[in-house]
């Protein structure tokens, strides 16, 4: 048996699945968006789901939320990670404690996180409640509206919760695996702490964080459950409008569904480039 | 450039009360970030031991154990929702390693031409949101029967979990020796036997590793799930949906509870295999 019909073997039903579920649904929804589709009887593609979703102001003002937020709670997390990972990576009692609850949020679902975000900052959930106890609020109203409201705090903080250990996490590896010796040398240049770590450690790591803050960026771009639940409902970000439009009971809709749902798709895609190239361009220490 | 480092050195050492003062932050950080970990889990649990708790008790009035009484009741449509969840994740796990084992093989092992394109197939799953894809899957589902199944769930988890269970499995054969399959293979062993006494020893950790990532992620799918179960197959994450959207809170924080368990038990387990060191650790929790 020749080693390239092998690697084919191996790789075949892995790229099967690939092709025909990833592939081939996103295929699928592309012919549907231009609603063609011989096999129901639409034979005449169009554009008209398209220009109904360009025309649509509720289309960019989802589009606009959903960036806003993605962006946003992107922009926070990586701050706080990175400042979590120099934290972590000195030594001092209850490290592991630390670490552990930082893999720990991790396992917890997006689901759960959201139902926990709703009970913490509800106006009249537990932080409000602590509020009431101190005597800064007196009744539930007075409580900031973090849930259903307008600049999606309680989405926004969600986010931060799960993102921050993710980019954490992956910082602080690459931060172990680089040692100390790279700071050892710019110590004895006389760099001081600040100059080490804008000059040595954030170039260094910048790479690896920058893949992560990618792929945490695409997730919060393209997730569902979190908004669906603790989101305003109109309006609402592009994944539940799409998945609106889809399950609305005028199936004319659907074409717009598919549209919507390429575009984030796209603009996801826009996105594994920007991460390819990143990987390739700076030197990899992970 | 050694007086630098030395008058550095000095600098950072020798000021006792900027070392105390730069502790003192430390701690104050420290608490911050385990607070801000803990805290949205805390409402979760004593919801679900609460009878009734209203604005503005700091802690319920009455606890109960209403709320695990009820989930773990016969009549309750808990206990199906958690078996079904379970089957699904389990069915996902043995599938994605069935497919992944093999492609990671290919991947870690193997320099083929085209490899850059299959990396980027295997990538773009992880970036591109599952409901793009899957809104294009329904309509062929539903015409192959596929829809409203559990079979069809399956396949369809297979496209966010696939990817990660791949890319595991292309780190854990990127530092395996196939040199000691030959040795079996010159002893007499045929591929049955080298596989099973040779590579699957050999690639153990990984194996599990990957597996619990899968039934991680199968766990915590949402939307997909909801658009092609139907609603004729309740997980447990719709389940909790449903609980959170009626204002059930206790049911809500006792089903949230039930729902991180699992995770928090594989990561008691694996936690000496996770460093963190690759993206991969991403997807759990998604």
């Amino acid at each position: 048996m020749s080693s390239r019909f092998k690697i084919l073997l191996l790789l075949t039903p892995a790229l099967f699945v690939i092709c025909v579920l990833f592939l081939g649904g996103l295929g699928l929804g592309l012919a549907r968006s231009f609603n063609y589709m011989p096999v129901i009887g639409l034979t005449e593609p169009s554009f008209h789901a398209y220009i109904a979703v360009f025309t649509n102001p509720e289309f960019y003002q989802s589009l606009g939320l959903s960036l806003y937020i993605s962006i946003t709670s992107t922009v926070i997390s990586t701050v706080l990670a990175v400042a979590c990972a120099l934290l972590l990576r000195e030594s001092f009692a209850g490290k592991r404690t630390v670490t552990f609850l930082f893999q720990l949020n991790l396992t917890i679902p997006h689901v759960v996180g959201a139902v926990a975000m709703l009970f913490l900052l509800s106006q009249s959930g537990f932080l409000a409640r602590i509020g009431y106890l101190f005597g800064i609020i007196d009744q539930p109203s007075e409580f900031p509206e973090m849930i259903y409201d307008d600049y999606a705090i309680g989405i926004i903080l969600q986010y931060v919760w799960k993102e921050t250990p993710f980019i954490g996490l992956i910082a602080l590896a690459i931060l172990q695996s680089m040692g100390d010796d790279y700071e050892s040398v710019a110590r004895s240049l006389g760099a001081n702490r600040w100059q080490r770590l804008f000059y040595v450690i954030i170039p260094l790591i910048t790479p690896g964080v920058m893949r992560a803050c990618i792929v945490a960026f695409a997730f919060t771009f393209g997730a569902f459950e979190v908004p669906y639940l603790i989101g305003k409902t109109y309006p609402t970000v592009l994944p539940v409008l799409a998945y609106q439009s889809y399950t609305d009971v005028d199936l004319t809709l659907r074409p717009e569904a598919m549209a919507m749902a390429l575009v984030i798709a796209l603009i996801s895609t826009i996105l594994i480039v920007a991460y390819l190239r990143v990987s390739r361009r700076f030197v990899r220490f992970d | 450039m050694v007086l630098a480092g030395l008058r550095e050195v000095a600098a950072e050492g020798g000021s006792r009360a900027l070392w105390r003062r730069r502790s003192l932050w430390r701690w104050l950080a420290i608490g911050l970030l385990l607070t801000w970990l803990i805290l949205p889990l805390v409402p979760l649990v004593i919801w679900s031991f609460s009878f009734s708790w209203f604005f503005p008790s700091t802690l319920p009035s009455r606890w109960g154990m209403r709320a695990w009484e009820y989930a773990f009741s016969p009549t309750a449509s808990v206990l199906p929702a958690l078996w079904d969840t379970i089957v699904i994740a389990g069915g996902t796990v043995f599938l994605s390693l069935l497919i992944g084992v093999p492609a990671g093989r290919a991947l870690g092992l193997h320099v083929f031409r085209g490899k850059r394109i299959v990396e980027f197939l295997v990538i773009a799953p992880t970036i591109v949101p599952p409901l793009a894809v899957v809104l294009g899957i329904h309509v062929v589902f539903i015409r192959l029967g596929l829809a409203d199944t559990v079979i069809g769930v399956i396949l369809v988890h297979l496209i966010p979990v696939l990817p990660y269970v791949t890319l595991v499995m292309t780190g854990v054969f990127a530092n395996y020796d196939p040199e000691f399959e030959d040795q079996a293979r010159s002893l007499g062993a045929g591929w049955v036997r080298t596989i099973w006494y040779v590579m699957l020893p050999a690639i153990f950790p990984g194996l599990m590793v990957a597996g619990l990532f899968a039934f991680l992620i199968s766990w915590s799918q949402y939307v997909i799930t909801l658009l092609i179960g139907g609603g004729q197959v309740q997980t447990l994450p719709l389940l909790l949906y449903s609980f959170a959207r009626s204002g059930d809170n206790a049911l809500t924080g006792a089903l949230s509870v039930i729902f991180i368990l699992p995770g928090l038990l594989m990561l008691l387990l694996t936690s000496r295999f996770l460093t963190g060191r690759n993206q991969v650790i991403g997807g759990i929790g998604r």
